[in-house]
Parts: C-alpha cells; structure tokens; sequence
C-alpha cells in the first residue's frame, strides 16, 4: 500500500506536460461553471480590498464580498496546493524548470546567470533580498501594480479572459489576450534588458 | 463545509500550475520570447478543451449542481477598456513574470515576498476603482 501511494507521489511529481496542464485548466473552469461560478482569479483583489474597507471608499467597491468567498477560497487552496506541491511533489529532478536552450542563452545576453538544467522555478532576483535594488521593487511592487490595475481596467486576467473568456469565443477577451501579448512583448523587448545584471 | 470543495478545486489549479512550470518567471519570459512552444500548449489546449466543453454545455442544456441552466453572458462590444487594460495587465505579468493565479501558489510555496506583489496588485486595483469614472471604457 505504501509503496503505491509513493508511486502515485512520484507519477504526479513528473513535470507535467503542455497536453496535461492545458486540458485540466479547462476542467478547473467547467467544475467551477457547474458549481455556478466564472472562472476568474484576478476579482480577489476586488473582492480583498472590499473587505479591508474599500467600500466605504468608493463605489467600485460597493460589493458583497461575502457572494465572493467562493473565490477567495479557491485563492486560498491555490496557497495550500502551492505548499504540497512545492515541499512533497517537486520529483527527483527538484525545483527547477525546463526552459529551452535558446532562452537561457538569450537570459544570459542580458546578463541573468543561468545555467541549463539549474535553472530554478523562482529567479533568485525574486525574493526579498531583490527589494534591496530598485529593479526587485519595479518587477515585484511594479508589476503587481500593473497586473492589478490592468486586470480590473481590462475586467479580467489569464483565467477570465484566455481562458473562459476565449473558450465561450468572446471577441472582447481575445482583445485583452491581445493587449496581455502587446505589453508583454514591449517590456520583455524593451524594459527587461535595462534591469540586468542586477 | 460545502464550501469546502473550492478549496480543493484551488489545490488543483495550484498542482496544474507549478508542475506544468507556468508559475515560473522564466516560463513567461520564455513564452513572450516565442522560445517554446510549452505556454502556448498550455493556453491553446486549455482553450480548445474550454470550446468543447462550452459547446457540448450549451447544446445539451447541462445544468449546474443547483439544477439551474448553465449561462454564459456576452462581454460588452467595447475595445478601450480590454486594449489598454489588457496592455497594462501584460506589462506587469512580463515584470513580475506571474499572473494572479501563479501569485497565489508562488505565496504558498514559501515565497513570502509575493505577498508585496499582492499589496500592490490590490493598491492597482483600488487605483482602478478611483480612476474608474475617467478612463475610456
């Protein structure tokens, strides 16, 4: 028994490739539309400042937060999956990610020290060692500011608009995957090589 | 306890994201630089699976758990509010090299410091709810 439930632990341990991954997210957004819900991380932050007494404030935030702990609850088990996963089904292999040869040779023509099959899942410019030099705080503090305005402003994120927007072909969600792709590209083009070397 | 089963369907998206490495800064600077094919197999099965599934649900009436048709709303025909907002929301998922979801499960994993990104993404998010009334939508 015990050496199937390790054996199971090291199945799902295996880097999951693009054909599992993809299928399964659209199985996140059924099981939540059969619940009676849209799939949709970005309205926590809504829902969060809401709750800490932004509707007090203003009219935006005006909501029963409360109609919304579905979601916080499925923000606060990606939390507890994001533990698991990281401490008990990271395989043999560690915490590291597979990216292609060509990008750690394009990260390292920008100065990022990589090195092909250490790469690890989190950079170590992200940590709170990184909040010392003023790219940690334009990436981390910057870009969670520019996620949570550009998510509100667009009416959605990755999981509202690429995903359930796009699978219920909703032209107005493959706009905002095309503004996502235009500001990404004209910061992964133009802003990120100005940061490094750190 | 019933709501007990978001937290297990937020467990799930969470292993779904960190084993498939989509929670990986390297992975998004990876994607915007078209240097694999591995984000978009991600995002274009996820898509393709998600229009089969919201075919068959709206041909065959499924119902949800309360017994109540399942509906999908049409998003208003405007292109400001989706363009610009969704240019800013690529410019900070570029930077921080994660979206919402990935933010969550990053916190989780022990990465603390994302708990600055979640102040802030909600500081951008209050920002919004002020602006609101003088932006183009």
């Amino acid at each position: 028994m015990l050496d199937f439930l390790i054996q199971v632990r090291d199945f799902i341990a295996q880097p999951w490739p693009w054909y599992v991954a993809g299928p399964l997210m659209a199985l996140v957004m059924f099981i939540l539309l059969y619940f009676g819900h849209e799939f949709g991380i970005s309205d926590n932050f809504r829902l969060m400042c809401a709750a800490d007494g932004a509707d007090k404030m203003n009219d935006f935030f005006k909501i029963n937060w409360q109609s919304g702990e579905w979601n916080l609850l499925v923000a606060l088990g990606a939390v507890f999956g994001g533990y698991m996963v990281s401490h008990y089904f990271l395989g043999d292999q560690g915490n590291i990610a597979h990216i292609s040869d060509a990008t750690v040779a394009s990260l390292q023509e920008i100065g990022v020290k990589v090195e092909q099959g250490k790469v690890p899942m989190v950079p170590e410019f992200i940590g709170w060692d990184a909040l010392l030099s003023w790219q940690g705080w334009l990436m981390l503090a910057g870009g969670g500011l520019f996620v949570g305005f550009g998510a509100r402003y667009a009416g959605g994120c990755t999981s509202g608009h690429a995903i359930s927007g796009l699978s219920a072909l909703q032209l107005p969600s493959l706009i905002a995957v095309v503004g996502f792709f235009a500001g990404g590209l004209l910061v992964t083009y133009f802003v990120l090589p100005l940061l490094f070397p750190l | 306890m019933r709501m007990s089963r978001y937290i297990f369907v937020g467990m799930l998206l969470g292993f779904i994201l960190y084993k498939s490495e989509a929670v990986s800064w390297f992975r998004i600077y990876e994607m915007f630089r078209f240097q694999s094919f591995h984000m978009f197999g991600i995002i274009g099965s996820a898509i393709v699976s998600g229009i089969i599934i919201v075919q068959i649900v709206k041909r065959r009436h499924v119902k949800n758990v309360e017994g109540n048709e399942i509906t999908f709303n049409d998003k208003n025909k405007t292109i400001y509010r989706y363009l610009i907002g969704g240019f800013i929301f690529g410019v900070g998922w570029a930077l921080a090299g994660a979206c919402p979801a990935p933010m969550f499960i990053l916190l989780g994993s022990g990465k603390t410091v994302f708990i600055v990104y979640l102040i802030a993404a909600m500081t951008g998010t209050y920002l919004y709810g002020v602006l609101r009334p003088k932006l183009p939508h």
